[in-house]
């Protein structure tokens, strides 16, 4: 794990997060509890507290039209071989005023209400909660354990304990015999994930349900068994109240809360969540979609790329991106680099080390030296050639063909949570974009063409994947990398090499 | 700071006039490109075990008067290494023992294998007490494939700038005030043709060490071995 890498990123963006908000998915994202985010047959799929759920064709753009019935408070889905399986919890928790839950699951083939294939099985009951014992059973999350294939079931609200019992993958209904285990207390919509050897145990804290004025917060423990304990990195047990923070408010999006794992492979990873209000949608409850990072083990809630000017560096060899043209000299003073006066060759390196012909004690203060204005693109760029430029990487010098302008595309579409971007030279409309031959090239403008349409995916450790919307004439899918120390290319993505890792830095 | 090019370049110590002594002078070892090359074998000779080929025709350098290599931009080194320094420069293999007239001096190629993974062009200049500062070297190989092989890519590292071609066609361009490192500027999809492949390449320097190191990679980046390097008469 680069923990430097993912620390100086992190800080990178925040800081330009500050000057350029990043957006919540685009659409009518309007939802409280999101499910886990689940494809099915193209489209992701989510639901919500009450009736319906979310459908996105693209995963940027959410519209309307989910089907889920039993009403009721946070579902969750998780696909099990052909089938889906949709847990639910049928009141309406603390709201109402009661604490007498019931947890219920069904099936369905499809989560697409236009196929003649969607039908729900009848519910069943899998937990419940008397009203008057210390839990409350709404806010079901479900976790098919990757090392044995057991099913288990989390749920509960701040009325009493968060629990987890164990259910049947086969039929979805609760194993026989099976107690169940308190793991936390402090916690509503819960959420289980497994980790090189970790369970974690994600919590929402803080209040819910009142708009701009929600507490909402996503904390996180993790367990070596899946029956707990659940320590934070304080080693509080979440059965205490522990649990490290993973995602608080931030800019425009108050009270994130009911965290849903998306593993896209390749080394990335998201996660949904709803923000009790987005300010610049009247303080609605939305549905968002953020990069999720590993830190010392721990999850880390990475943030919406966001609109700015950077420098795009390689991880291979720290090189950036840049235009191949000439870099143009910078006119300055020559000064000599030791002693303290300006100008005058000295005798030599070595002769200065040593002292020899080191120039007498200044009598005077030295005049502080003028600063030297950057370049600007609108000299330097008269130079360059007016076509196709290719582009490669270079040592940074904080010049106009090494900053590059990442924009938002209106209209232009997006993937899981995010838009698509263009990337020009700041300052100017040249624009990167894929060629036939998976190479990369700059055009002289920015057409919309899906060549000139960049995904950008925060990876796990921080940096970057860099991908074109297409490559023309082709149905690979290949990222930006580094073939060479100063060479770029597009080639397949390989998660485990620095070739195809980039990081986002300010100018 | 790279001492001396570093302090050379900056303040402009190094005149243009005494490159020649600067060479003889300030190099602590015998006049021989040994223990850095040996003459070219007559057997085939395969890539090492990174890819790297190692057996080249070389031209003594010719002389390029430059005090630094940060005027090593685009435009320059495309002028300056496309221009035509002797007859036969871009077409010709030679052989061992050749001659050219370029730029009013007699010039001889030299037909060598390194011993390390690049070619020290440093020493082999100073071994055959030429000038070292302020050159273009040219380098010509043949590289035989017994079958075609597509999607490679010609890595090169140089320092400092070069121009790379195959079979005429230009291959990669490193330009800027470079340092040799392996796979440093990487050409785009090529092919290797069944049988002979001409690669040719010509580095530019001003002060300070020059060298390069070429192979041959894959789309994953690993070295492409599967071909050998013949000299014509390279034992000459």
């Amino acid at each position: 794990m680069k923990s430097s890498v993912l620390a100086a990123t992190a800080s990178t963006l925040l800081a330009l997060a500050a000057a350029s908000p990043t957006l919540a998915v685009e659409g009518e994202p309007y939802i409280h509890d999101p499910s886990t985010i689940t494809l099915c047959d193209g489209k992701y799929y989510t639901f919500g507290t009450g009736a319906g759920g979310l459908i996105s064709a693209d995963g940027w753009t959410w519209l309307r039209g989910g089907v889920r019935p039993g009403g009721g408070a946070a579902p969750d889905v998780l696909k099990l071989g052909d089938r889906y399986l949709v847990v639910y919890g049928a009141t309406g928790g603390g709201l109402g005023g009661g604490h007498d839950g019931r947890i219920l699951t069904m099936w369905n083939k499809t989560l697409d209400p236009a196929s003649p294939d969607f039908k729900y099985s009848e519910a069943i009951v899998v937990a419940s909660s008397d009203g008057a014992e210390d839990c409350d059973a709404i806010d079901p999350a479900l976790l098919l354990d990757p090392n044995d294939g057991r099913l288990w079931l989390s749920y509960g609200t701040y009325f009493g304990f968060i629990r987890l019992v164990e259910l049947d993958p086969t039929t979805g209904r609760r194993r026989e015999g099976n107690a169940a285990v308190d793991i936390a207390i402090d916690c509503e919509a819960t959420y289980l994930m497994y980790r090189e050897g970790w369970y974690y145990l994600l919590g929402t804290h803080g209040t819910c349900c009142s708009g701009p004025n929600s507490t909402y917060n996503i904390r996180v423990g993790r367990s070596r068994k899946i029956t707990g304990p659940y320590l934070d990195n304080m080693g509080v047990d979440m059965l205490r109240g522990g649990g490290k923070l993973l995602v608080a408010a931030s800019g425009r999006f108050i009270g994130p809360g009911h965290f849903g794992l998306l593993d896209l492979g390749d080394g990335v990873q998201k996660f949904s969540c709803h923000y009790e209000a987005d300010l610049d949608r009247g303080g609605r409850s939305v549905l968002d979609i953020r990069p999720l990072l590993w830190r010392d083990g721990w999850p880390v809630a990475g943030d919406n790329f966001a609109a700015g000017t950077y420098v795009i560096q390689s991880e291979r060899a720290g090189y950036a991106l840049e235009l191949a043209v000439d870099t143009v000299p910078m006119p300055h003073t020559r000064y000599r680099p030791w002693g303290s006066s300006a100008g005058g060759p000295a005798a030599s390196p070595a002769a200065a080390t040593a002292g020899a012909g080191t120039p007498p004690p200044p009598t005077a203060p030295e005049v502080p030296p003028a600063p030297l204005p950057l370049q600007e693109v609108a000299v330097v760029s008269k130079d360059w050639p007016t076509g196709a430029v290719e582009v490669r990487l270079g040592d940074y010098i904080v010049r106009p063909h090494q900053k590059w302008a990442i924009t938002p595309v209106a209209n232009g579409g997006g993937y899981l949570g995010a838009p698509y971007f263009k990337i020009t030279i700041a300052g100017t409309e040249r624009a990167l974009a894929a060629t036939a031959e998976a190479e990369l090239v700059t055009v002289p403008s920015f057409t919309g063409a899906p060549e000139q349409l960049w995904r950008i995916d925060q990876l796990v450790d921080g940096t970057y994947r860099i991908m074109p919307k297409q490559v023309p004439d082709s149905k690979a899918e290949y990222a930006l990398t580094a073939i060479g120390a100063s060479t770029i290319t597009l080639a397949k993505f390989d998660p485990q090499d620095d070739k195809a890792r980039f990081t986002f830095r300010a100018p | 700071m790279k001492s001396p090019r570093g302090f050379a370049t900056l303040l402009g110590l190094v005149a243009l006039a005494p490159l020649h002594a600067i060479a003889a002078d300030a190099v602590n070892v015998p006049p021989s490109p040994a223990p850095y090359f040996t003459p070219a074998a007559t057997e085939p000779k395969a890539p090492d075990a990174d890819g790297f080929i190692q057996r080249w025709l070389l031209l003594e350098p010719i002389n390029k008067p430059n005090r630094g290599n940060a005027g090593f931009v685009d435009t320059y080194i495309r002028r300056e290494l496309t221009r035509e320094y002797f007859p036969g420069q871009f077409s010709v293999v030679p052989q061992a023992g050749d001659k050219v007239t370029a730029e009013g001096e007699e010039l001889a190629w030299h037909a060598v294998d390194s011993t390390r993974f690049n070619m020290k062009l440093f020493r082999f200049a100073h071994g055959l007490s030429k000038r070292v500062y302020g050159v273009i070297f040219w380098a010509v190989t043949v590289v035989d494939c017994p079958q075609e092989i597509p999607n490679v890519r010609l890595a090169v590292g140089s320092n400092s700038a070069s121009m790379w071609w195959l079979n005429g066609a230009e291959a990669v361009v490193l330009t800027g005030d470079r340092r040799m490192v392996m796979d440093d500027c990487v050409s785009k999809r090529i092919t290797l043709k069944k049988g002979r492949n001409v690669l040719r390449g010509a580095v530019i320097n001003g002060p300070g060490m020059s060298d390069f190191c070429t192979r041959f990679i894959d789309e994953n980046g690993e070295p492409i071995r599967d071909f050998t390097v013949r000299l014509d008469n390279s034992g000459k």
